[in-house]
């Protein structure tokens, strides 16, 4: 007993339990509730049916009215604990329900119906998962659609991605060349020009090219990143010319030493790259918008808009697909979330 | 020298072997890969010479920064000097300044109702006091959370991924989650309504939608600043500390005269950063309250994207004189950012 004590109330360093470190700690699971919680909260209700989501006040978890298959009847019948007069408490199946009487069966006997007002009978709930919210939205919407194009999109972006920036850092790192400098210069200033400040040139220059509702139009412009080229050349500084200088005495042509001997050194530098370019290009809201005004070729995010603008009585479907939207960047951040929070420490990079 | 080699080869061989058959298959479709692009690479190479190879390697991305951000940006100028609803530059009219004018034109400026483009100046409006409250709110929140997190704690990792987390949902997600959270029957009513309060709609009422637009954009983004304030606090020589210790500074001296100062370069970075971010507001806004209720969340970008894409007609070069607009603000903001971040670096 007195060990429990000791070890919840012991400090570093220090021999009493200091006010600051209550108020830290307060303040840290304040912060799980409030950045955890509302998550938490949108992955309970998506399992909830229609019913369970419009009941006020809600309840935390997913609970469903249990039914009861009853010969005789096409749909399955609630079941409800009703009080009969008699004072024997029953478990009765609801045929129908008229006004503030209520018509129940007993479903051992069938065809004997009670009426009891509405009052006097409860519902039976139990924990259940309304799996129905997710599986609805596959077949009825367009949601396996929007599914196929963000991976789509975020697969071949991200390879484009990889590819054409590792390629430009190896030039603007390990070669002299005219302009070189005054090249890397002009690649990083493009990051002073958001996405926002052009949006109507942008869409010209899609639209001269023909890519108006079309998967590239999304790809290609956002897959030559300065942050990309800045992350890989700053890395590959690091690895020894003498390496290069070995593999061209081999007779080795320089684009077999980039793709054999820089690419395969850069992993880390690669991986992070990666990593963030996936997140960018799953997230990516405002340009696909844009880009994409035909639902078939809608991604996750902008589908995802669409319907809640749409169906805004159907929320058990929108918060679904909502919770698949996020799970694979969660999925992500959960494995690699030492990789994310130093990448990030260190180049203060985001989308 | 020979012998070195067959160790190598042999080396090789076993990292591939343990890599098991679907490496091997990765490792010579890449193979495949390089020997044939290597057959378009290396004539090419024979042509211009091994160093001239480097604008071949860059050539993919300049390409796509030269079409898509650098004549853009150029287009722009031109753009808002066009009327008309015509797409394309050369079909538009040259107008001159005249968008410009439309945009500016006020009786009176501090009076949004009197200007030629209301929704603009509503929009300008909105933005500042967004700006202001936000950055203000996220630098003071992200201030105190990362002075925390560097605190002796346990578990600091587990808790800065905690803060972290939402900053990796999408714009989207963020809004849905908190417009089900704030909605009429949503969670926080129901708390309200257990605490023997009245129902609030939050997303309806001007005042509330602005305080919940800001505190969910803090709440998405304070982890992002967060990491890179704690990074700076990480950086701070601990040795300090320990000298100000024997010179007998207390907690609060020594915050004010050894984190502070050592601090100050991160913080402004910081709250730079987080303005021209704040500036841009619009996803998150656009689906959580649609600029609404009326024009309380209506922010600059959504002006330029309601002008340009959303509206009936749309004022395509209204939108891009209004870019230069919001384009001229953020440059501003970026060079403060970058001379600042020279300065850091100087010191």
């Amino acid at each position: 007993m007195f060990d429990i004590k000791r070890f919840l109330t012991r400090t570093k360093g220090r021999n009493r339990l200091d006010i600051t470190d209550i108020l830290t700690y307060l303040y840290l699971f304040a912060g799980i509730i409030v950045m955890f919680g509302p998550v938490l909260w949108l992955v309970m209700s998506s399992f909830k049916t229609q019913a369970a989501l419009i009941e006020f006040p809600p309840k935390f978890l997913p609970y469903a009215l249990e039914t009861i298959e009853v010969e005789g009847y096409d749909e399955p019948l609630p079941l409800y604990r009703v009080t009969l007069e008699d004072g024997k408490e029953k478990v009765l199946a609801q045929v129908r329900r008229v006004g503030i009487e209520a018509q129940l069966i007993d479903p051992e006997k069938p065809d004997e119906i009670i009426k009891v007002p509405i009052d006097q009978r409860e519902e039976v709930r139990k924990i259940k998962l309304a799996w129905n919210n997710y599986i609805e939205p596959l077949s009825r919407f367009n949601f396996l659609t929007y599914l196929k194009n963000s991976i789509i999109i975020t697969t071949i972006a991200t390879f484009i991605t990889l590819l054409i920036n590792s390629m430009a850092a190896f030039a603007l790192s390990k070669y002299q060349f005219k302009g070189r400098d005054a090249i890397f210069v002009i690649i990083i200033a493009t990051l002073l020009i958001p996405i926002s400040v052009i949006l109507v040139p942008v869409f010209l220059v899609i639209t001269g090219i023909g890519w108006n509702n079309n998967l590239w139009g999304v790809i290609i412009p956002g897959a030559a990143t300065p942050t990309g080229v800045f992350l890989l050349r700053q890395y590959m500084l690091t690895i020894p010319d003498e390496l290069i200088d070995a593999a061209r005495i081999d007779g080795a042509s320089e684009w077999r030493i980039y793709a054999q001997v820089i690419l395969p050194l850069a992993g880390p530098a690669l991986a992070v790259l990666a990593i963030f370019s996936v997140m960018w290009r799953w997230n990516d809201f405002l340009w696909p918008l844009i880009v994409l005004s035909r639902s078939e070729v809608f991604t996750l995010q902008v589908g995802l808009n669409a319907f809640q603008g749409d169906l805004q009585t159907q929320w058990h479907f929108i918060l679904a697909m909502t919770v698949i939207t996020l799970l694979p960047i969660t999925i992500v951040f959960a494995f690699l979330q030492r990789f994310i929070t130093t990448g990030i420490a260190t180049t203060g990079m985001k989308g | 020298m020979q012998e070195g080699e067959s160790k190598a080869e042999k080396s090789v061989r076993v990292k591939r072997n343990s890599k098991g058959i679907s490496g091997n298959i990765f490792t010579s479709l890449f193979d495949l890969a390089i020997n044939l692009t290597d057959i378009i690479m290396a004539p090419i190479q024979k042509v211009i010479g091994a160093n001239r190879m480097a604008y071949v390697f860059l050539l993919p991305n300049l390409l796509i920064f030269g079409i898509f951000v650098i004549t853009p940006m150029i287009m722009n100028f031109f753009y808002s000097m066009t009327g008309g609803t015509e797409l394309f530059l050369s079909d538009r009219e040259f107008v001159g300044l005249k968008n410009f004018q439309i945009l500016l034109e006020c009786e009176n400026h501090l009076d949004p109702n009197t200007c030629n483009q209301d929704l603009f100046w509503r929009a300008v409006y909105n933005t500042i006091v967004f700006v202001v409250l936000q950055v203000g709110g996220m630098v003071i929140i992200s201030m105190l959370t990362a002075l925390i997190l560097n605190r002796n704690i346990k578990g600091r990792g587990f808790f800065r991924s905690v803060f972290f987390y939402p900053v990796l949902l999408s714009p989207v997600v963020v809004a849905l989650i908190w417009k089900w959270i704030l909605q009429r029957e949503g969670l926080l009513n129901a708390l309200i309504t257990y605490m023997g309060g009245e129902k609030v709609l939050f997303l309806l009422d001007a005042n509330w939608a602005t305080g919940w637009v800001i505190f969910v954009s803090i709440w998405a983004q304070m982890g992002f600043f967060t990491l890179i304030l704690l990074a700076g606090l990480q950086a701070i020589p601990a040795e300090l500390y320990e000298a100000g210790e024997i010179d007998g500074a207390g907690s609060l001296q020594s915050f004010m005269f050894i984190t502070l100062p050592l601090w100050t370069q991160t913080l402004f970075v910081v709250f730079v950063l987080s303005l021209i971010r704040a500036v841009q507001v619009f996803d998150q806004v656009f689906v959580l309250t649609g600029g609404g209720p009326g024009t309380a969340t209506h922010y600059l970008v959504q002006y330029i994207y309601n002008t340009a894409f959303a509206n009936q007609i749309p004022r395509r070069g209204l939108a891009a004189a209004a870019s230069i607009v919001m384009g001229g603000v953020l440059f501003i903001l970026t060079m403060l950012q970058l001379r600042l971040g020279r300065e850091k670096e100087a010191a």
